[in-house]
């Protein structure tokens, strides 16, 4: 491709979803994992998409890797990387893309670090796929460096440990070396800090931030931790029962949002400065199953405000739709007003809401 | 590595000792007198004496097992004047049937339950396990399904129904193979290879069931691992996946489980000696015990604990090499 000198900006995401579809066919029924996805992310950018389990964001993520199973998943829809269309795209050109354009981090390191492997091995290696000419000495080199980038003392010396000879935190560090060893432009990371103490989170978390910086990378940050996403997050996107319900920059989706689900993420997480004493308010009920989700909107079993609209949102799936403000996108058949209302009479003094 | 070794030792040791006494104990235990036996129907107590005293049984057990270890490590001389008979380390005292050595009856019998097993082991770990890792690789297709069920045929068959199947349709019935037979490796190394090839071929068959469905669950489960998914991410190749990353982790349990298993086939192979007609190591335990012949059946049972023991430190030690997890501990 051609970059014109002037569209530096005018580039365009370097990741583009439209419209994805993941479906899996099971002897119970069909699975709709993700049922219509849109979303970008440019360079030097962080995408967080939230949720509760199951609500579609690892199988997301994992589509645009192309890591599910051919004969088990149906993906349709486009999925845009650098400018290649990767849905339908032969299984030995996506690998190709896989750890050299485009890298996971997962979420527990020590399960997604090959135990009988040194670490240093699993890194070196992962470099070698993708330059088949380096040598070995090269490759270790690389990885020591890579070791080093990350924060890992001593990098020459834990080169040659295993996975279990190190902390969860320089595990997690690690993996991160791995993931950026071929310096990819698209990182995925599947909640990345779950598994780690709260100190260590935030290092992660920082790290992550200033290899962004130095890299321009494009960063996806999976995850059901608001706190992580108000944290590194340029844009969010809020998912539910494989659908985006709400999207738009933090400040917008955090600050403002619009949708009764994001508002009882939010009530449901306390906060450091807010009243000890004020109850939190959990999202009643459990995730839908995606074999039979709820007619209508997917949310409304679950949604205090549903019966505002006569039977809509029993029968409509919402669409996502752009509210006033530009970027930000709820889809909820509740009238703006209304919504802006409730979450300032209601929501805004609750958790971290505030 | 080295003390983790040398603690295994020590631990083999006193098993050895534990289980050396209580075989000797047999001699305790029967009902009749051995010398009775062998001394035959027209004895008298004189006689009987006699042979209790050649035989060193006359002695009480305490000092009998005393002797015993002392043959075996120093060598130890039976009865005295006329019947002085000295047998040099390592004695295991002399077959009550014919007077042979001991000693001499496991050299000429070993060999022949070690070329069985061996060979069978070859050839049921490698159809048991490469079979398994394919059927998981192709799980749910024709292939898969053919191979589990055959092996399920295999697993529930028995050795002395399957090996005379073989035996009827490649000997008699067609005349592939001769009738087994041991010929010595060094003697002969093809004549070795033609005569054990039915019992490879029986215990290969049968035995492969196990291995083939456990292989084929290892693997299954080491797919689903997170490591694996790593390795695919990192964009290696679908053969560089199964073979480095989920093969590597799969084939641990299979290690254990081969290594007690040959151990354990070891010890002797009954019934593959008896239907191909082979002497073998368990042939002679199961005579022994026929005739009371006590000094052979303690012989032989030491014998296969001592390969149950040491089959169990190699499979430590090979566990070791293979996952570095465990030698810290």
């Amino acid at each position: 491709m051609v970059k014109l000198p002037a569209s530096r900006s005018g580039e365009g995401p370097y990741l583009r979803v439209k419209d994805l579809r993941v479906r899996f066919d099971t002897e119970d029924g069909v699975v709709r994992a993700v049922d219509g996805v849109s979303f970008s992310v440019e360079r030097g950018r962080t995408l967080g998409i939230v949720g509760e389990s199951g609500s579609g964001k690892s199988v997301t993520s994992l589509a645009i890797l192309g890591l599910h199973n051919a004969k088990r998943a149906t993906i349709s829809g486009e999925i845009s990387v650098g400018g290649r269309q990767l849905v339908g795209l032969p299984e030995e050109e996506v690998r190709r893309l896989r750890g050299r354009d485009m890298a996971m981090i997962f979420q527990d390191p020590l399960s997604a670090l090959h135990p009988y492997y040194t670490v240093g091995r699993q890194i070196a290696e992962a470099y070698r796929v993708h330059h088949p000419r380096a040598g070995r000495r090269e490759a270790r080199g690389r990885a020591v460096e890579m070791l080093g980038r990350v924060g890992i003392p001593q990098p020459g010396k834990r080169f040659d440990q295993y996975p279990h000879e190190f902390s969860g935190g320089m595990r997690q560090r690690a993996m991160i070396a791995m993931a950026l060893v071929n310096d990819p432009d698209l990182l995925i990371a599947d909640e990345p800090t779950t598994a780690l103490d709260v100190t260590v989170q935030a290092q992660i978390l920082d790290l992550l931030e200033d290899l962004q910086q130095e890299f321009q990378s494009a960063i996806i940050l999976i995850t059901h931790d608001l706190g992580v996403v108000s944290q590194v997050a340029d844009d969010v996107l809020v998912m539910y029962g494989g659908r985006a319900v709400e999207h738009g920059s933090v400040e917008q989706v955090l600050r403002r949002p619009q949708h009764p689900y994001t508002w009882g993420l939010l009530s449901s997480v306390p906060s450091l400065h807010g009243d000890a004493d004020a109850d939190l308010v959990p999202i009643k009920g459990n995730p839908p199953s995606l074999i039979n989700l709820p007619s209508g909107c997917a949310f409304h079993p679950r949604c205090r405000y549903a019966d505002r609209n006569g039977d809509r949102s029993r029968t409509d799936v919402p669409e996502l739709r752009q509210v006033v403000e530009r970027g930000h996108l709820v889809a909820c058949h509740l009238p703006e007003a209304a919504r802006q209302r409730i979450y300032r009479d209601e929501i805004a003094q609750v958790g971290v809401a505030r | 590595m080295f003390r983790f070794v040398l603690r295994r030792l020590v631990v083999a040791a006193v098993t050895l000792a534990v289980i050396s006494l209580v075989t000797f104990g047999l001699f305790f235990a029967v009902p009749s007198s051995p010398a009775k036996v062998m001394c035959g129907k027209n004895c008298t107590t004189e006689d009987i004496a006699q042979v209790e005293q050649r035989l060193g049984i006359d002695q009480p057990l305490p000092r009998q097992y005393a002797d015993f270890v002392k043959g075996v490590f120093v060598g130890r001389t039976y009865g005295s004047g006329d019947f002085r008979q000295d047998c040099p380390a390592p004695c295991l005292g002399y077959s009550f049937r014919n007077n042979q050595p001991v000693t001499e009856i496991i050299t000429q019998r070993l060999p022949v339950t070690l070329s069985i097993v061996f060979g069978g082991a070859v050839l049921w770990l490698a159809l048991g396990i490469s079979l398994g890792m394919v059927s998981a690789l192709r799980r749910g297709t024709v292939f898969d399904r053919a191979a589990i069920g055959i092996t399920l045929a295999g697993a529930s068959m028995q050795v002395y129904f399957f090996g005379l199947v073989l035996l009827y349709l490649l000997v008699y019935a067609t005349g592939l193979l001769p009738f087994p037979s041991y010929t010595p490796l060094t003697e002969n190394p093809a004549r070795w290879a033609v005569g054990l090839l039915l019992p490879w071929m029986t215990l290969g068959f049968l035995n492969s069931a196990l291995y083939a469905r456990l292989s084929r669950a290892q693997m299954l489960e080491t797919l689903s691992e997170d490591f694996v998914r790593t390795a695919r991410a990192k964009g290696l190749s679908t053969r560089q996946v199964h073979t480095r990353h989920a093969l590597r982790a799969a084939i641990t349990p299979i290690v254990t489980i081969a290594g007690l298993d040959i151990g354990t086939s070891l010890g002797g192979t009954f019934i593959t000696e008896t239907i191909f007609g082979l002497q073998g190591l368990g042939k002679a335990t199961v005579e022994a015990v026929q005739f009371l012949n006590l000094p052979v059946v303690m012989a032989t049972v030491l014998l296969a604990a001592v390969f149950i023991v040491v089959a169990n430190i190699v499979v430590d030690v090979l566990y070791a090499v293979i996952d570095p997890r465990v030698r810290l501990n």
